[in-house]
């Protein structure tokens, strides 16, 4: 469905993603794993056009010189950033009904989809006329999740969703995700916490300062001890555990 | 001062406080969703009724040409559709005009729609293209803007004084015409009508969502650039009516929209730039401060005004911390 | 060299036979000191006034009162009209330089409009809107300049001076501080720049500048109304400074030459054009100012310049500045942090942090994404206050002190992403690191007394430099280094701050795995020679094989600390960084 070749993505002198390629099939997850600063967000700005970037994606097939968000969410290609850029002021069932818009425009009905988000996240009904900024930080993760929903994503990309979170609200929200994925989403997610990222995904790609320096499917990654030298330094101790 | 004299300055101060509140909603808003603090406002606000007079006379005023010259950038600019809507919108405007001459209603019409074609291409073709800019940028650039349509004003309509008929003739009471009633009762809607744009349309909370954060509104389809169009929009029209109705009142000139504008402007600031209730309330302040004051001091009494801002600011700076930005 | 400028003095001499011209030359003059105003206020500083030609009005009209009503002399009005500007941007500044940055020039608006109304309506102060007329001309060395000719050499010889004033400015501690201040006020606090003050000084120059420029203007037409202290004419000013190229000193003076003929030329020929009389003027500048901030928004003179030959630098020599000693016992505490609580709105961001760093090691501060490390480096550096705690910096209490106080007591830190300043050269960049070890203020500077002390900063800049190892790109323009080396400048520049103890901010972000190796052989041997490191970074290998100890955050919590063996095993941390045991 995505395949990725040869991205890079540079500020200025600083080169964030060096030569990065990858497919992902369709109804397949990927996890995209590395220490902080290793440019797994830079990868996904890239992908989506919000920074500059080189190199070729193709999406169902075809090859896109210039992206942009908007583009690609009618695609069906919805981000979830780090740090969820919600509307602190809107209320909750706003920011849900904000992420139809663009079906909205279209004449499409929303309220299936909202009710279809209620029932995968009892909170935000009980929250739904409250102020998305008055939420905890796993019910904006949630909030963030379900905004993407309202938009019937056909590729979700989500950057760092355990960021800030207890480890009970990270297991409930991949649970989730692993939902989704059974229903055919395809899912990228970008993930510092390697353990449950990798048990989600299919496959894996590890990303070290800019580089990608392992890939494979989830199942070896998770027994690589070079995986975790990626994040704790030398693997030695590793037997240790 | 006995109670009449203080039912008049009341009532004045109301009056002209409403229209400083529209104009100061009009700007919180254009700032919210595009970081531009509308210093033009004044001059889209007197080009209204001016056009209006020319038409009722039966030419065309200059801002046609202007409006329609700005058209043409704006479709430039764009690419491909986009271009649809400025060269359209450019020629139902000329369209409109021709058959307004001699019309007042349509006249009217045309009066308003010019200004906000005009607004939103002031957008488009002024601030739009200058990518990332800071605030400050926008704001030298908003001065330059009024600065060079203020002229235009003059070269388009010269430095006379117009008093158009009002819509609705006569007096209510001593110190209230009915088209002081009409301009309370346009605010009033006004006020409500955004508000409940705001509250129950999802454009209009669409509008909000880009002013909150940018990234996350563009995610969800929601293009800053389309969002700064409406909201210039809307800022323009609400401008526009202001200016419609309030010209048989206070008479209209190429340079009076800048002192109305500057005062909505202080009520703005008043809120921080960023609450509207605040700058509401504010505006009816300064409305019934300058009553009172140009009862005293008739000369001084916009020269206080601003100097009302000084309270204002040290107020804001009380609160803030040194450093950022 | 610089001197060359005072060639401008032989204009008048050439310009002679064209009494036209010499008025013009007058106006350039003039109009080019209120624009070299601007360029101290929005060049170096990145604030913007809408004001300059209301602080002109208060310079012309104290003269023209001093003079006219009071029949006193000149320079009596001079020094009054210097001191109403003085106050009047005290007063403006004083309320505003705290905001945040578009505050200043709304409020600068407001008070041009309200000044031109009083002007205007005070009529028995001022005359209204007819004036005063029948100033008496300035009178110097028994000569009186009553002419175009004698008063355009007054006002060229000025002119120098403050272009050779604000050069002394530019390449002084001062400029440097105005330009970092206008990229991130933070990032110059944490040199010790106190950016409220520092902005409010660099206002009241450009006030009082403006303020000559009007006594100027009043004796030159021996005649004052409202007219030129209008807000339009301040909007005049501004588009001569942008168009020019508001970030240099040729910039505003071209811009104020090319708009000053403009000007005139407009005058006669857009009343032509239109077929009427009228100010049509400002018609033009407005599209004017609005063309260059969309293609040129850093003004024309930028786009000539590169077409001029380069001129070669000169490296520093001689001693630097007076150096203390890095003493004290190894081991013994430079900074403790002690119960550091913070939390933003509900979030807990930082629970009940306490560490210790010992002089001479390398202490680093780790953490999955989100667990409070940024925000611990902020509370420590002053950056942000703490709800609770106390931090210790060298035995003395820092808690709460905002950054640029904390500095000069020998904390020096670097950010996350390098706050340079591109179009300086290197040597430049970490010659602001010397910020809070200099002393010269305004006085000094413009006045150019301050080269001694600048000479021993340059060098001081120099030895840090070579102690990081960058010296052959010294006169290189900094955003020409790659990431790396770009790094490497910023602890020059915390080295050259003379600070003992060094915050580093993610120092890997965006290396290479070779630049990576350098930092640390460098952090590696500044510990041994006493420097104190803490760090904050997540490349796992970097830090394993530089620190000496580790503290390992959560949460919002300390969740273990140790050499990094000991941390590497500690399950706690492996919990966090690799998620559940198994």
């Amino acid at each position: 469905m995505l395949r990725v070749e040869r991205l890079s993505v540079r500020y200025g002198p600083l080169e964030a993603v060096r030569g990065v390629s990858f497919a992902l099939g369709e109804g397949e997850a990927l996890a995209v794993i590395g220490p902080n600063g290793a440019g797994k967000t830079s990868l996904l700005r890239g992908l989506l056009g919000l920074a500059p970037a080189e190199g070729r994606v193709v999406l169902d097939g075809a090859e896109l010189p210039s992206r942009s968000p908007e583009g690609l969410l009618a695609r069906g290609v919805v981000l979830v950033p780090e740090g969820r850029a919600l509307f602190p002021g809107l209320s909750v069932e706003d920011n849900l009904l904000l992420g139809g818009f663009t079906r909205f425009r279209r004449g499409e009905d929303l309220r299936p989809d909202l009710k279809r988000v209620y029932a995968l996240f009892p909170r935000l009904l009980e929250r739904r006329k409250q102020p998305a900024g008055t939420l905890s930080g796993g019910e904006q993760q949630m909030l963030a999740l379900g905004r993407a929903l309202m938009a019937r994503p056909r590729l979700l990309l989500l950057d760092e969703p355990s960021l800030g979170l207890a480890p009970l609200m990270v297991r409930e929200i991949y649970r989730i995700l692993a939902g989704l994925k059974g229903e055919g989403t395809t899912l990228l997610v970008v993930e510092q916490n390697a353990k449950v990222a990798l048990s989600l995904a299919d496959r894996g790609l590890v990303l070290e300062a800019g580089e990608m320096v392992l890939s494979g499917p989830a199942a070896e990654l998770r027994e690589d001890p070079r995986v975790v030298e990626a994040y704790l330094g030398t693997a030695r101790e590793v037997e240790e555990g | 001062m006995d109670a009449t004299i203080l039912g008049l300055l009341l009532l004045d101060g109301v009056q002209n406080g409403v229209i400083y509140g529209l104009l100061a909603l009009a700007m919180v808003l254009v700032f919210a969703v595009t970081r531009v603090i509308l210093v033009p406002i004044g001059e889209l606000m007197m080009f209204a009724p001016l056009s209006f007079i020319w038409l009722q006379e039966g030419k065309l005023p200059g801002t046609l040409w202007l409006a329609l010259a700005l058209g043409v950038l704006w479709a430039l600019l764009e690419r491909g559709r986009g271009r649809g809507l400025p060269l359209l919108g450019g020629m139902g405007l000329l369209l409109l005009f021709l058959l307004a001459q001699g019309s007042p209603a349509l006249a009217y019409l045309a009066a308003l729609l010019l200004v906000v074609y005009l607004g939103v291409a002031t957008y488009r073709v002024f601030f739009q293209p200058m990518r990332e800019a800071t605030v400050l940028a926008y704001l030298i650039m908003a001065v330059g803007l009024h600065v060079a349509y203020q002229g235009l004003g003059l070269v388009f309509f010269g430095p006379e004084q117009y008093r158009p008929a009002p819509l609705l003739p006569g007096e209510v009471t001593v110190g209230l015409s009915w088209q002081g009633v009409l301009v309370l009762l346009f605010a009033l809607a006004a006020v409500l009508g955004l508000y409940l744009f705001f509250r129950l349309s999802l454009f209009g909370k669409a509008l909000l969502a880009a002013a909150e954060n940018r990234l996350g509104a563009r995610l969800l389809g929601i293009r800053p650039e389309e969002a700064g169009m409406v909201a210039f929009a809307i800022a323009s029209f609400l401008a526009g009516v202001s200016g419609l109705l309030l010209a048989p009142l206070i008479n209209a000139a190429y340079f009076m929209g800048f002192m109305l504008g500057l005062k909505g402007f202080v009520a703005a600031i008043l809120g921080g730039l960023v609450s509207y209730p605040v700058a509401l309330v504010g505006a009816l302040l300064v409305g019934l401060f300058e009553s009172f004051t140009s009862f005293y001091a008739s000369a001084y009494k916009e020269a206080l005004v601003f100097l009302l801002l000084v309270p204002a600011l040290f107020v804001q700076s009380l609160r803030a911390r040194a450093v950022e930005e | 060299m610089r001197y060359l400028w005072f060639l401008f003095l032989l204009l008048p001499l050439a310009l002679s036979p064209f009494p036209f011209y010499l008025t013009l030359l007058n106006f350039f003059a003039i109009s080019a000191l209120v624009a070299l105003s601007l360029y101290v206020l929005t060049g170096l500083g990145g604030m913007t006034s809408f004001a300059q030609a209301a602080f002109m009005g208060m310079g012309a009209y104290a003269t023209a009162l001093v003079t006219v009503k009071g029949g006193f002399s000149p320079w009596l009005g001079l020094l009054l009209g210097l001191l109403l500007s003085l106050l009047l941007a005290l007063l403006l500044g004083g309320l505003t330089v705290r905001l945040k940055g578009h505050f200043l020039p709304l409020s600068t608006i407001a008070w041009q409009v309200a000044l031109y109304i009083l002007a205007g309506n005070l009529v028995g102060l001022t005359g209204g809107h007819t004036g005063l007329t029948d100033l008496p001309p300035l009178v110097l060395l028994g000569l009186p300049l009553d002419s175009a000719f004698r008063y355009a050499f007054l006002g060229l010889f000025l002119l120098v001076l403050f272009i050779l004033a604000l050069g002394n400015l530019r390449r002084s501690r001062l400029g440097r501080a105005l330009l970092a201040l206008r990229g991130d006020a933070l990032a110059a606090a944490s040199f010790g720049v106190d950016p409220a003050a520092l902005r409010l000084q660099a206002f009241l120059l450009a006030g009082g500048m403006a303020g000559l420029a009007g006594f100027l203007y009043a004796h030159f037409l021996r005649f004052v109304n409202p007219t030129p202290f209008s807000l339009e004419a301040s909007i005049k000013y501004l588009v001569m400074a942008v168009a020019g190229g508001v970030g240099s000193i040729p910039g505003v003076l071209l811009g104020s030459a090319l708009f000053t003929g403009l000007e005139d030329w407009l005058k006669d020929l857009l009343p032509l054009f239109l077929g009427r009389q009228g100010n049509y003027e400002t018609i033009a500048y407005g599209l004017v100012l609005a063309a260059i901030l969309i293609l040129a928004p850093k003004g024309l003179w930028p786009l000539l310049e590169r077409r001029l030959p380069q001129g070669e630098g000169r490296l520093p020599q001689g001693e630097g500045l007076p150096e203390t000693p890095l003493e004290g016992k190894r081991g013994e505490v430079v900074l403790e942090a002690r119960g550091l609580r913070k939390a933003f709105g509900g979030l807990l961001a930082v629970n009940n942090v306490s560490l210790e760093l010992r002089r001479g090691e390398i202490l680093a501060l780790i953490g999955p994404n989100g667990a409070g490390k940024s925000t611990t480096f902020n509370l420590i550096t002053g950056a942000i206050p703490p709800d609770a705690g106390q931090v210790f910096l060298l035995g003395r209490e820092i808690t709460g002190l905002p950054p640029h106080r904390i500095h000069p007591l020998g904390l020096g830190r670097t950010f996350q992403h390098p706050h340079l300043f591109p179009e300086l050269s290197v040597l430049e960049n970490v010659a602001l690191g010397t910020y809070a070890r200099t002393r010269a203020g305004f006085p000094q500077v413009l006045l150019g007394l301050h080269g001694q002390e600048e000479a021993r900063a340059l060098a001081t800049a120099y030895r840090a430099l070579k102690r990081v190892g960058l010296e052959d790109l010294a006169l290189e323009r900094a955003e020409r280094l790659p990431a790396g080396q770009q790094r490497l400048l910023e602890i020059a520049r915390a080295l050259a701050s003379g600070a003992s103890v060094l915050l580093l901010d993610e120092p890997g972000a965006g290396l290479r795995a070779g630049e990576k190796r350098e930092l640390a052989r460098l952090l590696k041997s500044l510990a041994r020679e006493g420097y104190t490191i803490l760090l904050v970074d997540h490349d796992m290998d970097l830090i394993m094989g530089l620190a000496d100890r580790v503290v390992v955050m959560n949460y919002g919590e300390k969740i273990a600390e140790g050499t990094p063996k000991e941390v590497q095993r500690d399950p706690l941390v492996r919990a966090a960084y690799l998620g559940e045991a198994a």
